[in-house]
């Protein structure tokens, strides 16, 4: 293996943000877009290579994928617990390189059309080379420190790039929105890594998932409030995943995040940052199954399945179809969460691990497609509404094409990609556990009702008033899409169960034929619906939202969670909480420092009243001094 | 000796000098009344070295030449303040304490 | 009669001192000096030290007075009202005056002192003897000392009275 070419991968993303962002006003638009393609096409270029290796050439040792480390010590606090810096190379982290390298090359390509003439545009290509070099630095981590160092990247890159107009009001509070919200779930992934370091005494990988490792076998029953403090440890990293992947209740900042540039949504909060969290939860997989026998697991499966299913109720209201995306980007990690909760470990029992990673490397693509689309769109009629769309397949025919590939692929529909991956959760959850597979299939056949209600309301229906025809996008836009349409029609014949699993041993991956019919029936009926009611214009979609009455009014307003969050930190933390830290903060502490700084003022005052230079004034001293020193010594002292 | 004084009579008064010279040392604002305080200050003391040498020890002389070098010095230090007094009148033009206050610096 | 003589200079001695402090005319202020300077004259009259009487009359009274006055009349108006200190200082400056001067008396009154009854008087000529004797309890030495001191600050008056001419004359730099 060669390592000094997977260290570049991450590398080359840096040094491009470096170049462009140190020389933004020096490079041309035209130069800085080649310059950042090129760096990906490099790096993609490595990430196959790497992945080539990897599964092909190095291939399998005694029956499984080996782990491959490289790593140095960066920070050593004890003789175990340290913090290394390194790459490591095992099958879901070369999988997650290829994701985030043909995601992040076709954004790259389809920015250079959509961005041009944007002001920022090397400002643009500079960060989201650096969200590039993040997630790369987060999916080879060798150790929970690194993974947060390069989480927290990513959540900087995501800031910086949601609230790229930073002349809009709402792409500002959009991005403060989601640095926070992700900022508070960080939060509790500090705390349990700090909880976990504390007590296995390492922040490794390998130590952590290994279940016969001392470190977790010491630590696995000491309890704290009825769990092992590995399992709130664990608890807590989840909230962090949860964070990231927008899992209810933390999901309220993803739908906001919509305020960045469409091909910004497309990479960072569809195909690749989001899916961190699961791919958290995936890294640390074996220590979650064993720790408790999975008790944390569980918890993963139930946020999961209910994040899914509220945020599928949630898409099919909502009228800005880059927010029905963000909803259902929320529901399909929900999906990917509840199989990695319902998955065991050995052998054929980690069909929900891998058809969780299966689900995230296609969704990536079709998602990633969905988003271009829409941002292909939202180009064409400068608008993000529905209503302002409508007959667009005439006007836009390879966007028209390449989302319903990805409309197809999303609803679940063989052959496209998602019909494979989604299939195999499916089948993982039936095996577990009916209640949360009853969910599963609702939220499959809403999924096929959302998509198809904005594909046709986008290229169907009547047409609208224009202000100028809608035309087709640039090649520079349509290419990505083909390409990525070409992927999502394809990527499900990719045996994925051969490469990974738990164990890494790999196993026969195999079609449930009944339970894929069942699958395949619900989401034909789902877009039967959406044809019913969405194709053309007709008074049935709003008899339907009617019969739902009070339920569609808050599926509309997203549940009221907003409002509730508003409230809740407006009246309960800012008034009572910060409010009173605020006045013990204004009045104690600076009140305390400020006396101390007055008194001294006041004092070097008076001292300095004493060293005024008039000698009438140390004369007034000096006599009165004698006159003391006189009286003392003449009749107080005499012994 | 004067007939029908005490020693005690003398010295209150050359007290009483001595501290109006201090006061005025420490209130006037003009280096001249400065000047004129310290000279009653030397007095008042020119005056208890004359009053104790002939009260106490009359065949001696001490008292009576220290009080001349004592004028003397004092004659001295004046014309040394006056000149001071002149170039610093000069040179800023005031002869007010509250000018001169550069010797804190 | 010396006891009155006494009494009449005393009370001139004291009452002229506070107006002198206190007067707010730079040049009555000299004045009242001066009315102090004679009366302090008169006492060494009255305790029969004639030679320091005439002294303190030609030096003071002749000498020291005349320059203050000179140098009054150079650098003030005569009708210039001087500035007075704050009520706050004067009192506070006053009362340890008066602390001071009370435990100066307390210490005088509470002391013995070994009063030596006489009546000599000393010519002028013990005086010019003792002063440049150079046997035990002669005094050549500060004498000659105090004649070094008198000339260097007349010259030193000279030089800073003259002020930056003579100075910017005797430095070539400049």
């Amino acid at each position: 293996m060669n390592y000094t070419l997977v260290l570049l991968i991450p590398l080359i993303p840096l040094a491009v943000f470096l170049l462009l962002g140190l020389f933004n006003q020096k490079i041309k638009p035209a130069i800085s877009g080649l310059i950042g393609v090129f760096g990906l096409v490099l790096t993609t270029l490595f990430s196959i290579y790497t992945a080539f290796q990897y599964f092909f050439i190095i291939g399998k040792d005694s029956g499984a994928f080996p782990s491959l480390v490289e790593k140095f010590i960066w920070m050593n606090f004890t003789d175990t617990l340290r913090i290394d810096m390194g790459i490591l190379i095992d099958p879901i982290s070369v999988m997650m390189l290829i994701v985030v390298s043909t995601i992040s090359l076709m954004v790259h390509i389809y920015s250079r059309g959509y961005m041009k003439g944007d002001e920022g545009y090397t400002k643009f290509f500079a960060f989201l080379s650096l969200f590039t070099f993040s997630m790369y630095g987060l999916v080879l981590a060798t150790n929970l420190f690194q993974i947060y160092i390069f989480w927290e990247l990513v959540g900087v890159s995501s800031y910086l790039l949601i609230g790229y107009y930073y002349t809009k009001e709402s792409a500002v509070a959009a991005a403060k929105k989601a640095f926070i919200v992700t900022r508070f779930a960080d939060l509790g992934f500090l705390i349990g890594i700090l909880l976990i370091g504390f007590y296995t005494g390492t922040y490794d990988f390998e130590t952590l998932n290994n279940p016969e490792s001392s470190a977790i076998l010491n630590w696995a029953s000491t309890s704290f409030m009825g769990l092992s403090v590995l399992s709130w440890g664990l608890i807590l990293v989840f909230i962090g995943g949860a964070g990231k992947s927008a899992m209810f209740p933390l999901h309220i900042w993803l739908p906001d995040a919509m305020e960045g540039p469409t091909p910004v949504s497309a990479l960072i909060h569809a195909a690749t940052m989001v899916v961190a969290g699961v791919f958290l939860v995936a890294r640390l997989f074996p220590m979650f199954f064993f720790v408790e026998e999975g008790f944390v697991l569980q918890i993963v499966a139930f946020v999961g399945a209910f994040s899914s299913l509220f945020a599928a109720i949630i898409a099919i209201t909502q009228t800005d179809i880059k927010r029905v995306l963000a909803y259902s980007t929320m529901s399909q990690l929900g999906f990917m969460m509840l199989a990695l909760g319902v998955s065991g470990y050995d052998g054929q029992d980690g069909l929900g691990y891998m058809a969780s990673m299966y689900h995230l490397f296609t969704h990536a693509m079709f998602k990633a497609l969905l988003f271009l689309g829409a941002g292909s769109v939202i180009h064409a009629v400068h608008s993000n509404y529905l209503k302002d769309m409508g007959g667009l397949r005439k006007y836009m025919p390879i966007t028209n094409i390449t989302f319903l590939v990805a409309a197809l692929a999303i609803a679940g529909i063989p052959p496209f990609a998602g019909f494979w991956s989604k299939d195999e959760i499916l089948v993982a959850v039936y095996e577990h556990n009916s209640f949360l597979y009853a969910i599963g299939i609702i939220v499959a056949g809403l999924t096929a009702i959302y998509i198809f209600r904005i594909y046709f309301g986008i290229f169907w229906g009547p047409n609208r008033s224009y202000e100028h025809t809608p035309k087709e996008s640039p090649v520079s836009m349509t290419f990505p899409l083909i390409v990525l349409a070409v992927l999502s029609a394809t990527v499900g014949f990719i045996p994925f169960s051969d490469f990974i699993s738990p164990d890494r041993m790999g196993f026969e991956g195999h079609i449930n034929i009944p339970l894929a019919l069942i699958a395949v029936l619900v989401g034909v009926i789902g877009i039967a619906i959406a044809w019913a009611l969405y194709k053309k214009e007709n008074a049935l979609a709003g008899r339907t939202a009617q019969r739902f009455g009070v339920f569609y009014t808050w599926a509309y307003h997203k549940f009221y969670l907003d409002e509730l969050y508003l409230f809740v930190t407006k009246n309960i933390l800012f008034k009572g909480i910060a409010a009173s830290a605020a006045w013990f903060d204004r009045n104690i502490v600076d009140g305390t420092m400020n006396a101390i700084g007055n008194s001294t003022v006041g004092i070097s005052k008076k001292i300095r009243g004493i060293q005024s230079g008039r000698i009438q004034d140390y004369a007034m001293v000096f006599v009165s001094g004698i006159v003391l020193l006189a009286i003392v010594f003449i009749y107080i002292w005499t012994n | 000796m004067i007939a029908g004084i005490t020693i005690y009579e003398l010295l209150t008064v050359t007290s009483i000098l001595f501290f109006i010279g201090i006061y005025g040392f420490i209130t006037r604002k003009n280096l001249i009344s400065i000047l004129i305080s310290v000279e009653l200050i030397l007095n008042a003391s020119v005056i208890n070295f004359v009053v104790i040498n002939k009260y106490m020890y009359p065949d001696v002389l001490q008292g009576v030449l220290f009080s001349i070098f004592i004028i003397a010095v004092a004659a001295a230090e004046t014309a040394l303040a006056v000149s001071i007094i002149f170039n610093l009148y000069r040179q800023i033009s005031s002869v007010e304490v509250k000018d001169i206050e550069t010797m804190k610096y | 009669m010396e006891r009155i003589i006494f009494y009449i200079l005393a009370l001139i001695i004291i009452a002229f001192a506070i107006a002198s402090v206190s007067s707010r005319k730079m040049l009555r202020s000299v004045i009242y000096l001066l009315f102090v300077l004679c009366s302090i004259a008169g006492i060494y009259f009255l305790i029969d030290y004639n030679f320091l009487a005439a002294i303190q009359l030609t030096i003071y009274a002749g000498g020291i007075i005349v320059l203050i006055i000179f140098s009054v009349l150079l650098v003030h108006h005569i009708e210039m009202r001087l500035e007075i200190a704050k009520p706050s200082k004067q009192f506070i400056t006053g009362l340890v005056c008066l602390i001071g001067l009370g435990l100066f008396l307390f210490t005088l009154y509470s002391h013995e002192f070994q009063v030596v009854e006489n009546t000599a008087t000393t010519n002028i000529t013990d005086i010019g003897t003792k002063l440049l004797s150079y046997e035990a309890g002669g005094f050549i030495l500060p004498f000659e000392v105090i004649s070094v001191l008198l000339l260097a600050a007349m010259i030193g008056a000279i030089v800073i009275a003259k002020g930056n001419k003579l100075s910017e004359k005797n430095n070539p730099a400049k």
